[in-house]
């Protein structure tokens, strides 16, 4: 990979004495989809984490390509029902002053879909709407790296599709690079150029089905989805949406391990 | 009547004097503690408040002991207490305690330990209810002057702070990934904090301060749509319960500190049921 990102090699985390990491290992490049998959447990919030520089490992480091401009979305947002906030509000907070106008934001949530919202009060949207106001607050930042943090998080099955497709197009269009933590195997697969599986330790990583192949992957998984995710990537040369509709693949040159 | 007789205690001139000075003391707390207690509200620190304020009394007895103006000694136990706790929140699962409970022991252990160390006071006579309960009418031009000194200097602050401070209370590591010094923020909060309940004890008394950082706010918030709006509505809120405590105090020989509390409560549950109906009409 030519471009990179970001970076982060031989990281170790424990919390009062429990390893939750060791060994960690992840890598961003320009334009790539990067998904930490795993169980409960498995580190991935704490990988982000500390790409994010939230934590500091015991040890490992992190290296960033200088001047990287990172969009964050958390997994949630608790806002106290006391905080009268609207949605537009809430997403002037991640820029500098007076950096970008009332227009720029407005563009933004056009992007993600969810203008209509932009004077309501955030406690009252759905949780599908705040994913996409969220998303929208890290785009805000014309971001290098957008991380994202279970970003399907409270949405319906048909509403993650919409997100992961939207995602991919964002990626497509910007040509930033994303780093994605999830849990749901089958729509990561589809929208992912490259996989790495935790499970405290990097079990295994690649291509999507190269992955899925993993005799470590089958055996943390199960051999019934391992099997199902072989079959949902037959094929190379297009992927399938969830409606079952051909669209076209995009061959980015993404090194496999 | 109690109005008369207040009025020919004190004889006319000597009660408007006082009165205004008391007027201007509370507004000048109330405008700060407003925006403030907003913050507060937004945040779910009332334990926090109430704690700090807790520790006051010994600050006083302190002070008093070490022969400073007691709001020295105050703001140096609020301080000390306000980095105690933010220092503690630095770490994770600190002794395995929650920081309710650490609060709990804090606030009342400082307490304790105030009324303490002023049993050591023999010397010095001490009115333990002027400081629990304010001692709004015996403010002097003196404590004006240091009301309003200590009034500015939170207000300066919390205006600069504002933005950064509102962006950390949405989401902390939010605000952490964009570049908001998070830590740093949340100290000089609890700081500023501390240093509006040193001024306000002088108004309610140390038990009522968290009143009047947690009611106007209250108050303020089905009347607003921004928190900007929020924090202003909150400082009049608290100007109106000053003025309206004050008069109810006067009119009726009530303790001021607790008349101040009182009308801020009203005035919360007259919005709370004038509200919704505003909002359906």
């Amino acid at each position: 990979m030519d471009n990179v990102l970001i970076e982060a090699s031989g990281i170790d985390v424990s919390f009062g004495g429990r390893q939750v990491l060791h060994q960690g290992e992840a890598k961003v490049g320009e334009g790539e989809i990067v998904t930490l998959i795993g169980p409960n447990g498995a580190g991935k919030t704490t990988m982000v984490r500390v790409m994010l520089g939230l934590h500091t490992p015991d040890m490992g480091i992190v290296t960033r390509k200088p001047g990287l401009r990172i969009g964050y979305m958390p997994q949630r947002l608790n806002i106290d029902p006391a905080l009268p906030i609207s949605v537009i509000r809430f997403l002037s907070l991640g820029m500098s002053r007076g950096d970008v106008g009332h227009g720029f934001r407005h563009g933004v949530l056009r992007e993600t879909g969810v203008e209509h919202i932009a004077e309501s009060p955030i406690q009252q949207i759905s949780g599908g709407e705040m994913q996409r106001v969220l998303l929208s607050r890290a785009l805000l930042r014309n971001p290098d790296l957008l991380v994202l943090d279970e970003p399907v998080q409270g949405v319906d099955v048909s509403g993650q599709a919409e997100l992961y497709a939207l995602i991919r197009g964002i990626r497509d269009q910007r040509g930033c690079g994303v780093l994605m933590v999830s849990h749901d195997l089958h729509m990561v697969m589809a929208a992912t150029d490259h996989v790495i599986c935790l499970n405290q330790h990097v079990c295994c990583a690649g291509h999507p089905q190269t992955v899925s192949r993993h005799p470590e992957f089958v055996s943390l998984f199960g051999e019934s989805v391992a099997t199902e995710l072989s079959v949902y990537h037959h094929d190379h040369d297009h992927e399938h949406d969830v409606h079952g509709d051909v669209i076209s693949h995009h061959n980015h040159g993404h090194d496999h391990v | 009547m109690a109005t008369s007789s207040l009025i020919t205690t004190m004889g006319t001139i000597m009660f408007e004097d006082f009165l205004v000075r008391a007027l201007l003391a509370g507004c000048a707390v109330a405008v700060v503690a407003g925006p403030l207690g907003a913050f507060v509200v937004w945040r779910r620190m009332a334990y926090f408040g109430a704690t700090l304020s807790h520790s006051a009394l010994l600050g006083i007895a302190l002070g008093l002991l070490m022969g400073t103006h007691p709001m020295l000694g105050v703001l140096a136990v609020c301080i000390v207490v306000a980095l105690l706790m933010g220092l503690r929140q630095w770490r994770v699962g600190f002794q395995m305690l929650s920081e309710d409970t650490m609060l709990g022991i804090l606030a009342h252990g400082t307490l304790a330990l105030g009324l303490v160390v002023v049993a050591f006071l023999d010397n010095v006579r001490f009115d333990l209810n002027a400081y629990l309960f304010g001692d709004i009418l015996a403010v002097s031009t003196f404590d004006l002057y240091w009301l309003y000194g200590g009034g500015v200097v939170v207000a300066v602050v919390l205006g600069v702070l504002w933005r950064p401070l509102l962006s950390a209370t949405v989401h902390e590591e939010l605000a952490m990934v964009e570049g908001v010094p998070v830590h740093a923020l949340r100290l000089v909060y609890m700081l500023i904090l501390a240093g509006v309940v040193a001024l306000a004890m002088k108004v309610v008394g140390i038990l009522l301060v968290t009143s009047l950082l947690i009611i106007p706010a209250a108050t303020a918030r089905p009347l607003s749509t921004t928190p900007e709006q929020m924090g202003v509505l909150a400082a009049i809120a608290g100007c109106l319960s000053v003025v309206g405590g004050l008069w109810g105090s006067a009119s009726y020989d009530t303790p001021s500190g607790p008349s101040i509390v009182v009308a801020a409560l009203i005035l919360f549950v007259i919005v709370r049921v004038l509200a919704p109906l505003r909002r359906s009409a």
